[in-house]
């Protein structure tokens, strides 16, 4: 204890000295209530890649990173608060990981010019950049992740699903709906039947809508959910002998814990992903080194390597570079979040890039541009191996079903602009 | 030596039967009016208004307003999510069928909205009692939560199910969406708090209130003497319904401008109001400003001093706040079964006779 004021007291003094100002990025995590489980490795990998970036390069471009900490337990007016008393520390960029918080920032981060980076959530229509100019959900959105999953399911039914029924068991929010009009569109396109079975949060209780499909036997299930939700699904499935070759889950329904707790009976689970999983990439060794084996691990340090550590790390790794580019463009090291926000739109990952950086093929390559927000939508896949107790990417990132999701996009930020009577922000 | 009466002479009826008999009472309760309307306003910033004073407020309104039902008429009612829910959508609907009105009407109609809603499902009250009215009011909250997820009409077929409060504006001045000034949307809340508490006083010492209470005390015998339980036991619930929907409609339109009706309005909404009431005090209205201030403001102080201060992880704040508001909850209902507000009605007994006890 007597060991802790000290370090706390030191800390004060150094933070008291005359520094030069961080860059601040705030991360609301969620290491407490129902979703738990995913919120906390993903705020670990966000949390190491900077504390990676200030042990080895001395910050970005010179000036160290700062990350200020705040806990919403997924909880929206937390998530206020919790943005509400970052704000005013020189936030570059907010990224909640939920869909409920990402509702609430989008209006106000427009209000104080803060950019909004939500990877594979929040608002879909978000992409188009000409309406939504602060907000940014590359490289994919839900959308994708609904396009994805059937071209997947086409791929592996000979490109054709006419007659097949698919259910989706979505988490019953915001969250869970957003794929609903994209699969509409795509049933009627591809000529399959889609159910939809909403699931009340938290998601402890699943008995009829898996009663349900065991009586209606789809050919394929849809897994749309999040924290708890998952576990128990996988859980069900598995009860009703339901097969695990045909249960494919959005990238919020693949992570370890959701599976592990099933045992066995998991083995074989899909879920498609927007990045690549495993820790069998340079940066580990880097973190290790520097973070891990230095003690500076954030949480208990145990995630390394899991999905969505990956997922935080490689939200953190786009971040760091979106500054990077911010820094050049500006020819300055200390940004603004306006810069921050130039920044993410110009910013270019390309595999060299990746690589350079330690993450080969660590996510597609991809060009963000004042029109697109959303990056190209490149979607692969991941599947569970219960034996080794590891996901590996099965298909590679691959094109979605822009056709579609194109009209839909424009019209949902169409009436979103219209609203809000918002014109064109890009030249 | 503060709240004496003595020297403090009252000359007519309406002197002798006013809110604050005690001269010492009555000037400091101009002092906070004066405070809240003339100094919070200019000192204001964004923090303060959204992350403190803004849930402090909607929060005191709906805890009015389930005090009412609860302490007052003696109705158990775990529906308040739920009744909020109700001001919140009937405020969005009327916010994005008429435009040009002022936010003042929408609001007030939004509670009106809700009162008719809590009066239906007030209904099972005049046959059930205590647990089981309990139950009822509870079938209230998930079948309302349920109705919102459900009917496209409500949310204004969007595709994510969410409301958005769109840009409106009282005599000019933007009071909804992200560019309302902070001081802007704070006045707007302290003066709907401030007329219903008013309302709430005046009602509550009344002849409504008093059939309240004598229902609360014992029907049965209540009913002898001639009060009227349909009567009494309904208006009781649509006054109830409309203050908790003003808050439902203030706490969407103002307060978060984005709501899911399930995350923001589910059952843990109704616990925590009812909450605020029993931490507060039953039957009483200052004990619900004691308790909505208590229950949101802890867990922000615990917060600034656990990570702000002391620095520890914020995931192990998150976790202490539980165990800590957790525990006061035991220890007050233990130490003071009757709230902060008995606890402030001891207080005032003790200053009365300090510093001579005899």
């Amino acid at each position: 204890m007597k060991l802790k004021l000290t370090t706390l007291a030191l800390g004060a003094v150094m933070a008291a000295g005359p520094v030069m100002a961080d860059l601040v990025f705030p991360s609301l995590s969620y290491r407490t209530g129902p979703y738990a489980a995913g919120g906390i490795p993903f705020a670990d990998g966000y949390a190491d890649y900077f504390t990676l970036v200030n042990e080895r390069d001395g910050g970005v471009g010179g000036v160290m990173t700062k990350l200020i900490e705040c806990e919403t337990g997924y909880n929206t007016e937390k998530g206020v608060e919790c943005y509400e008393s970052t704000k005013g520390e020189g936030a570059l960029v907010y990224q909640p990981l939920s869909t409920g918080i990402t509702y609430q920032l989008i209006p106000k981060t427009a209000a104080d010019g803060i950019p909004l980076h939500t990877m594979g959530y929040g608002r879909t229509s978000a992409a188009n950049g000409k309406v939504f100019g602060n907000v940014f959900n590359y490289p994919a959105n839900y959308w994708d992740g609904a396009s994805g999953i059937i071209n997947y399911l086409l791929d592996e039914n000979g490109g054709d699903l006419k007659g097949k029924k698919i259910a989706l068991v979505f988490h019953n929010s915001a969250y869970g709906k957003e794929p609903i009009r994209t699969l509409e569109e795509l049933s009627v396109k591809h000529g399959f039947e889609l159910t939809t079975l909403p699931v009340d949060h938290p998601g402890q209780e699943q008995k009829s809508q898996w009663l349900q499909i065991r009586r209606e036997r789809p050919d394929f299930v849809m897994m749309w959910g999040w924290g708890v939700m998952n576990q128990v699904a996988i859980q069900e499935a598995a009860n009703i002998r339901f097969p695990m070759e045909n249960f494919i889950g959005v990238w919020w329904s693949g992570a370890e814990h959701d599976v592990l707790s099933a045992g066995a009976a998991a083995d074989g689970c899909r879920a498609v992903t927007f990045h690549n999983v495993g820790r069998d990439f340079p940066v580990f060794d880097d973190i290790q080194k520097y973070v891990v084996d230095a003690g500076k691990a954030a949480g208990a340090g145990d995630q390394v390597g899991n999905v969505l550590y990956n997922r935080g790390l490689y939200a953190a790794m786009l971040a760091v570079e979106a500054a990077k580019t911010a820094q050049e463009i500006h020819g300055t090291a200390d940004i603004t979040p306006a810069m921050m926000r130039d920044g993410m739109e110009a910013l270019e990952m390309p595999e060299a890039r990746m690589s350079a950086l330690g993450m080969p093929y660590f996510g597609p390559s991809f060009n963000v541009s004042c029109e697109n927000h959303g990056g190209p939508g490149l979607v692969g896949v991941t599947q569970w191996n219960a034996e080794s107790k590891t996901w590996s990417l099965i298909a590679d990132f691959q094109k979605t079903d822009t056709d579609v999701i194109k009209p839909l996009i424009d019209a949902d930020s169409a009436s979103y602009a219209a609203e809000n009577n918002i014109e064109s922000q890009c030249k | 030596m503060f709240y004496r009466e003595a020297g403090d002479f009252k000359v007519s009826y309406e002197e002798d039967s006013q809110t604050f008999p005690i001269k010492f009472d009555r000037y400091r309760y101009y002092m906070v009016l004066a405070f809240a309307f003339l100094v919070i306003p200019f000192t204001i910033n964004d923090y303060w208004a959204n992350a403190i004073l803004l849930p402090f407020l909607i929060y005191s309104i709906a805890a009015i307003g389930l005090n009412i039902l609860v302490g007052y008429c003696g109705q158990v009612s775990l529906g308040t999510g739920g009744f909020m829910a109700v001001g919140a959508y009937a405020c969005y609907k009327l916010m994005t069928a008429f435009p040009e009105v002022s936010m003042f009407v929408h609001v007030l109609l939004a509670g009106g909205v809700t009162g008719l809603v809590c009066v239906l499902f007030g209904l099972p009250s005049l046959r059930i009692k205590g647990f089981y009215l309990a139950v009822a009011t509870l079938a209230a909250q998930f079948f309302l939560v349920w109705l919102f997820n459900r009917v496209p009409w409500f949310y204004n077929y969007s595709a994510s199910g969410q409301i958005n409060a769109p840009e409106r504006d009282v005599f000019g001045i933007v009071i909804t969406g992200p560019n309302a000034p902070a001081w802007a949307t704070y006045l707007f809340c302290l003066i709907f708090l401030t007329l219903c508490a008013l309302v709430a006083r005046n009602l509550t010492r009344g002849t409504v209130g008093r059939s309240w209470m004598a229902i609360r005390d014992m029907d049965i015998a209540a009913e002898i003497i001639g009060v009227n339980p349909l009567k009494a036991k309904l208006t009781a619930f649509a006054v109830s319904g409309f203050f908790i929907g003003v808050s439902g409609a203030l706490f969407f339109a103002i307060y978060l401008g984005a709501v899911e009706v399930g995350e923001a309005f589910g059952i843990t909404k109704s616990f925590l109001v009812l909450f605020m009431v029993i931490i507060g005090g039953l039957g009483s209205i200052f004990g619900s400003f004691a308790g909505a201030a208590f229950l949101v403001l802890l867990p922000v102080v615990l917060k600034v001093v656990g990570v702000d201060v002391l620095g520890w992880p914020p995931d192990i704040v998150a976790h202490f706040q539980l165990v800590i508001v957790g525990g006061l909850i035991v220890v007050f209902l233990i130490v003071e079964p009757h709230g902060l507000a008995q606890l402030w009605r001891v207080t005032k007994e003790k200053l009365r006779l300090w510093p001579f006890p005899h």
